[in-house]
């Protein structure tokens, strides 16, 4: 199974997911922004957090609009997989890859800190390794993390099940206390929470150890 | 030619800046406010040609977020 990670001028977890599908078992190449096609027979493109392109107009607009993510987006119009997290999740929502948008946190200040998220659905290739109503602790660390959709989105989302996790205690305002959602196919997983800063003992917990294990495992069976 | 952007968040998308913003002038006693929205204005210095379609592209493409704002482009 082999994986890319984007990597932006301020990235700056792009070595942590590569570390955690490698551990997973993926092998793990890593891609330019400015380049403008993946690597040949890529399975799955990971978009990493940070502070693309300093964050500058709005998070993940600039970098959304760079040459790799145009092949990223035909890559999931063509059935590929694509996990995007924090930054990488907000790059997403900007590409149109996945609905809504993420607007400062409520409380406007940047939060760092471990919280509790429920799994909503182990119907998709990241969360068969989890059971639904499952609770597992992965940290966050975002100033603009406070999900938005319009009503008939959200609807949509939560008719189709693709809500992914829901905060147990919402840290930022997001609407439906939603922390991560998969597209219409399930094959592309948008999260503010960093499950590669839970999946190695060493990170003191290894609750996001289970996603990575589960997406490679599936993706290298297939 | 120049072009001014003002982009706003849409009607019914909280603002927690300009939430803040009420908050501190409430603070400073200024109580004749009911509600604040922040939003930017973006200047553009145009070359000859650029007419303002292309501007409302700019503006579809990078400059606003349409799921979240809204936007109002000035020709001058």
């Amino acid at each position: 199974m082999k994986a890319a990670v984007v990597v932006f001028p301020g990235s700056n977890c792009d070595r942590d997911l590569a570390v955690a599908f490698r551990n997973a078992g993926a092998d793990v190449e890593m891609v330019w922004h400015k380049d403008t096609e993946l690597p040949a027979g890529v399975d799955m493109v990971g978009v990493p957090g940070g502070f693309s392109f300093g964050d500058y107009l709005r998070c993940g607009a600039i970098a959304a609009n760079s040459p790799i993510c145009k092949a990223v987006k035909a890559h999931a119009e063509q059935g590929g997989y694509v996990f995007g997290v924090c930054n990488g999740f907000q790059v997403l929502t900007e590409t149109g890859i996945l609905p809504g948008a993420l607007l400062r946190n409520a409380g406007l200040k940047y939060i760092c800190k471990t919280v509790g998220l429920e799994v909503e659905t182990s119907q998709s290739a990241f969360t068969e390794g989890y059971n639904a109503g499952d609770v597992i602790d992965i940290p966050i660390a975002h100033h603009d993390g406070n999900y938005f959709a319009d009503d008939s989105t959200l609807n949509a989302l939560e008719g189709d099940d693709r809500i992914a996790f829901r905060y147990t205690d919402n840290p930022n305002g997001s609407r439906h206390d939603i922390a991560g959602i998969l597209s219409e196919n399930r094959r592309v997983l948008g999260m503010m929470p960093h499950p590669e800063r839970a999946a190695d003992s060493g990170h003191g917990g290894t609750d996001g150890q289970a996603l990575f294990r589960a997406v490679v495992g599936q993706l290298t069976s297939a | 030619m120049k072009a001014t952007v003002h982009v706003m968040l849409k009607n019914g998308v909280l603002d927690p800046q300009g939430e803040a913003v009420r908050h501190a002038l409430g603070a400073l006693g200024f109580d004749g406010v009911n509600g604040v929205r922040q939003g930017k204005v973006i200047e553009l210095d145009l070359a000859d040609g650029t007419n303002e379609a292309d501007v409302t592209a700019m503006c579809e493409k990078l400059l606003a977020n349409t799921v979240i704002e809204s936007y109002r482009v000035e020709m001058s």
